[in-house]
């Protein structure tokens, strides 16, 4: 368990765990202790806010795990994303029970509305949280394991790797547009009540998914930190730099591309499974490949192959988006555009590219003053 | 029979006119243009003559008594006056009438109170009347039915083969016992091999309701659904199971047929889609072969050619053909610039990033789209289709080829033929060859490969504007058009393989033809569904399409 040990030795996971921490908290005392109407008082629908941006930045994350380490460029990952959530909006809506508007004890109601009489067989078992829980993270995997070992075992990989992951997420947005799916087709699943017994409308609920959706990213992000800093990590980074020669040096590259790929996608529906019962609703807009898209943006703009990047970038561009939306939506498109052209063309590194240079020239001028110092 | 006397002078007009219309149609007077004048004064008499002899059959039906009214529509239906059809349905909807001068007059609209009235005989407008100064002819209502039946026929009698045929059309199905004998005789005479087919199948149906087993033989063989519907209803006539076998065999014979052409049918859609999939995807493979880069703003440059289409359309109103022949070279233009604009602008400065510059031109697109939504509208925009391009070109009764369809899959051909000679024949198609194969040899070699790169990609642009030109005659024009065809294109590409132009071609067309043919049984949404997991299946056993590039070139 070494390998899991190494992430807290770094100072960058350190102060990245510290500071959300100490996010959360902060968060959290404004929320209860400070009275509603003072200035600092941060509303439960900030709270909501904050904690849809996390699953977004957990949700980003998993993308710099492939793109940045592997350098698989995934315009697929919505597609995990939704599927995560897509389990998790199973569980909630067996939730809802009878007291739907069609009141039937066990079909949802989009189901009862189309008249089906029974609930489909891969509809077993959601009733059960555990089950549910492990589906958010074996449906994406699957998906992820089935098509990544189709995909990197013929060595599919680059531009045309992009292409196949966009159009996996195409075909399933069209699948889940299909009322004879069964997962409520055009609308999805939403309508939600509870959530293991807590009223999903309330908000404490907001504030413990919040604080679990915060938990969740930071240990992600441990996880993805000490996959990139173990033995594996550095067959990654190979296969990144020089796949045919890692291969020549008799790895089996497609194997550490696989496995790297599911754990990025159970990640990603990890995500997708806090994301549902925060917005309330899941529906197949979020296999769009402009969301898939999006994601990779936010890990460019962000920085590759730095995990905190990914975060900064979520967090920068989802709040742009929530700002531009509400006072200019027609502006948003070109923002979101511009910025796509302008971070890889000025930014390859991301802003915590342009951090890090920052950080070494000063500590570089602090290394050179100090010779002087001691020269002289 | 009330007299009256004609007004000389207007006659005379009226023959004119009349002598007018039918100079314009004899062939001689139309070969001697200069001679009209002649033509007309020789063909006078005649048409006066003629002009008697409508007044007299129409003089007949102005009589009291129904029985004589009924000879009388059978006198002017075998007239074989070409305003006989005229006649007849005014009189069946009582618009034939007469003036209180005793002439003969069809009432253009008799809704409101003062009513528009053309001559009858020379079909003349003379402004309005009021319905106090004119006569209607009465009928009743055996003439009524007798009516229905002679005009459903009259114009078999017509010399113009187009009236006999649309005639023929009509009367599908439609032969009672009435008409059974006089369209017997009609068969004998009839020159046109066409008419007299569908007069057979018509009597046909007719003998086979009656329940002759020998009309069968007469309807083995036929598309038309009336046939069908005739024959389907035989096989349940229970009492005479010979006839129902006999039907069931000429039903099943014919169901064969019509697979055929359905088979047909799909096939044409299949390759006129497939032939827009190839069209858009091939400047795609092009840019991608040479420079390794996927344009993602490609759709998008597809996009601004329909969209120059729809301006060329504006900028010309009332010549869609003229607008559409512009925006050929227009469109190319346009998207050409626009290609040039990003490659300058964006791609130059990614080189040898190709996942970074899918992001950026990914970025560009959006600008793309959002500029069109503010620019001109969010809404989808209607291009018109030019009168030569549509309609359709009628093979039979069951299979009809739709003539857009036709010219885009041959526009989709001839650009690729354009493009195949580029590639072959000139200084350009084999600097972009050697880029294509190994861009740091063919620069030792003295190709400027930038300058390689601009033209390739104003070309692959062009190309784009010059598909979205043709998809505007296909669908509708919208900011969304681009985004509709570009994974579907990425798809042929992945096909297809790049650097081939052949691959590209023959990936478009199959996979266009394959998404027709899962259509009909597994729906649109599914089909597609289908292409893509076959695609992906596809690529596991080749990885780089259909046609990939071999030797040193594939890697690198």
């Amino acid at each position: 368990m070494q390998w899991l040990g190494r992430p807290f030795t770094e100072r960058s996971t350190l102060i990245f765990l510290g500071v959300l921490f100490s996010a959360l908290v902060l968060v959290t005392v404004l929320h209860v202790a400070v009275p509603q109407g003072h200035p600092l008082y941060v509303s439960a629908y900030t709270v909501n806010l904050l904690g849809k941006y996390l699953a977004y930045a957990l949700l980003a994350v998993a993308v710099d795990l492939v793109w940045g380490y592997l350098g698989i460029l995934s315009l697929g990952h919505g597609a995990f994303f939704a599927l995560g959530g897509y389990a998790m909006g199973m569980y909630l809506m067996r939730q809802i029970g009878d007291r739907g508007v069609y009141g039937h004890p066990v079909l949802p109601d989009f189901m009862v509305f189309l008249n089906w009489d029974s609930l489909p067989w891969y509809w077993q078992g959601f009733d059960m949280a555990w089950f549910a829980f492990l589906m958010v993270l074996l449906a994406p995997g699957l998906l992820a394991l089935v098509f990544g070992f189709l995909a990197f075992r013929s060595r599919v990989t680059g531009v045309y790797l992009s292409i196949i992951t966009q159009a996996l997420t195409f075909a399933l947005m069209l699948a889940f547009f299909r009322n004879e799916m069964g997962f409520g087709g055009n609308t999805g699943l939403t309508d939600f009540r509870d959530m293991l017994g807590f009223d999903l409308r309330s908000s404490d609920t907001r504030l413990g998914l919040f604080i679990a959706t915060g938990v969740a990213l930071a240990l992600g992000y441990v996880l993805c930190r000490a996959i990139v800093t173990s033995k594996l990590g550095r067959v990654c980074v190979a296969t990144r730099d020089a796949e045919a020669r890692t291969r020549f040096l008799g790895y089996r590259v497609e194997r550490f591309q696989l496995f790297v790929f599911v754990v990025s996608a159970m990640l990603a529906g990890l995500a997708g499974a806090l994301y549902v019962p925060q917005v309330g609703i899941i529906n197949p807009s979020e296999f769009a490949p402009l969301f898939s898209i999006e994601i990779v943006l936010w890990v460019a703009l962000g920085g590759r192959a730095t995990l905190y990047g990914a975060v900064i970038g979520a967090l920068l561009v989802n709040y742009a988006k929530t700002v531009f939306t509400g006072v200019m939506p027609d502006a948003w498109l070109f923002a979101l555009g511009g910025l796509f052209v302008l971070v890889t063309v000025f930014l390859p590194k991301g802003v915590a590219g342009v951090l890090a240079y920052r950080i070494r020239r000063r500590r570089r001028d602090g290394d050179l003053s100090g010779g002087k110092e001691a020269m002289a | 029979m009330r007299n009256f006397p004609l007004p000389r002078p207007a006659s005379a007009e009226a023959g004119l006119g009349d002598a007018h219309r039918r100079a314009w149609r004899r062939p001689l007077t139309l070969l001697a243009g200069l001679f009209v004048l002649l033509g007309t004064l020789i063909t006078m008499p005649t048409v006066q003559a003629q002009d008697a002899v409508a007044i007299e059959l129409l003089e007949a039906l102005d009589v009291s008594s129904y029985p004589a009214k009924g000879e009388a529509i059978t006198a002017i239906a075998e007239s074989e006056d070409e305003r006989a059809r005229d006649w007849l349905s005014a009189l069946l909807e009582g618009r034939l009438q007469r003036t209180d001068e005793g002439r003969f007059v069809i009432v253009l609209d008799n809704s409101g109170r003062d009513w528009p009235v053309a001559d009858a005989l020379s079909g003349e407008a003379l402004g309005t009347m009021s319905r106090r100064d004119l006569d209607r002819i009465g009928i009743n209502n055996a003439l009524r039915n007798q009516l229905r039946s002679v005009i459903a026929v009259v114009d078999l009698y017509a010399s113009d083969v187009g009236l006999r045929r649309a005639s023929a059309e009509r009367l599908l199905g439609e032969v009672d016992a009435d008409l059974a004998e006089p369209l017997a005789g009609l068969i004998e005479q009839e020159e046109d091999a066409r008419v007299r087919q569908r007069l057979t199948q018509a009597l046909a149906i007719h003998r086979l309701e009656q329940g002759d087993i020998l009309a069968i033989e007469h309807l083995d063989g036929s598309l038309h659904p009336r046939v069908r519907v005739a024959l389907a209803r035989a096989t349940a006539d229970s009492d005479n199971t010979e006839l129902a076998d006999a039907a069931q065999t000429a039903l099943n014979n014919i169901e064969q047929t019509l697979r055929l052409n359905r088979a047909a049918e799909t096939l044409y859609f299949g390759l006129s889609m497939g032939s827009v999939l190839m069209l858009a995807a091939i400047g795609l493979a092009i840019t991608f072969g040479v420079m390794g880069v996927i344009n993602m703003a490609h759709g998008e440059l597809i996009m601004l050619g329909a969209y120059s289409t729809w301006m060329m359309q504006q900028l010309f109103p009332g010549q869609p053909g003229l607008a559409l022949l512009l925006s050929i070279p227009v469109g190319f233009l346009v998207a050409a610039l626009a290609g040039i604009a990003i490659e300058r602008s964006v791609i130059q400065f990614l080189k040898g990033r190709p996942l970074e510059t899918l992001l950026a031109t990914f970025g560009v697109s959006l600008i793309l789209q959002q500029l069109v939504r503010t620019a001109i509208s969010p809404l989808n925009r209607t291009v018109v289709t030019p009168e030569w391009m549509s309609g359709s070109l009628v093979i039979n009764d069951a299979l009809s080829l739709t003539l857009n369809r036709m010219y885009v899959l041959g526009f989709s051909l001839l650009v690729f033929a354009g493009l195949l000679l580029i590639m072959r024949r000139t200084r350009l198609g084999l600097e972009v060859r050697a880029v294509t194969q190994n861009r740091a040899m063919a620069r030792s070699m003295g190709i400027r490969a930038t300058r390689v790169d601009i033209l390739t990609f104003a070309l692959g642009s062009g190309v784009a504007g010059l598909a979205g030109v043709a998809l505007s005659q296909l669908t509708n024009v919208g900011p969304n058009l681009g985004q509709n065809y570009i994974i579907d294109s990425f798809m042929v590409v992945v096909f297809g393989g790049v650097g081939n132009l052949w691959g590209t071609l023959v990936a478009g067309l199959s996979l266009g033809v394959i998404n027709q043919v899962l259509e009909p049984w597994a729906g649109a949404v599914l089909a597609k569904i289908i292409v893509l997991v076959f695609i992906i299946l596809f690529i596991q056993k080749r990885p780089r399409g259909l046609f990939p590039q071999k030797g040193r070139a594939a890697e690198g």
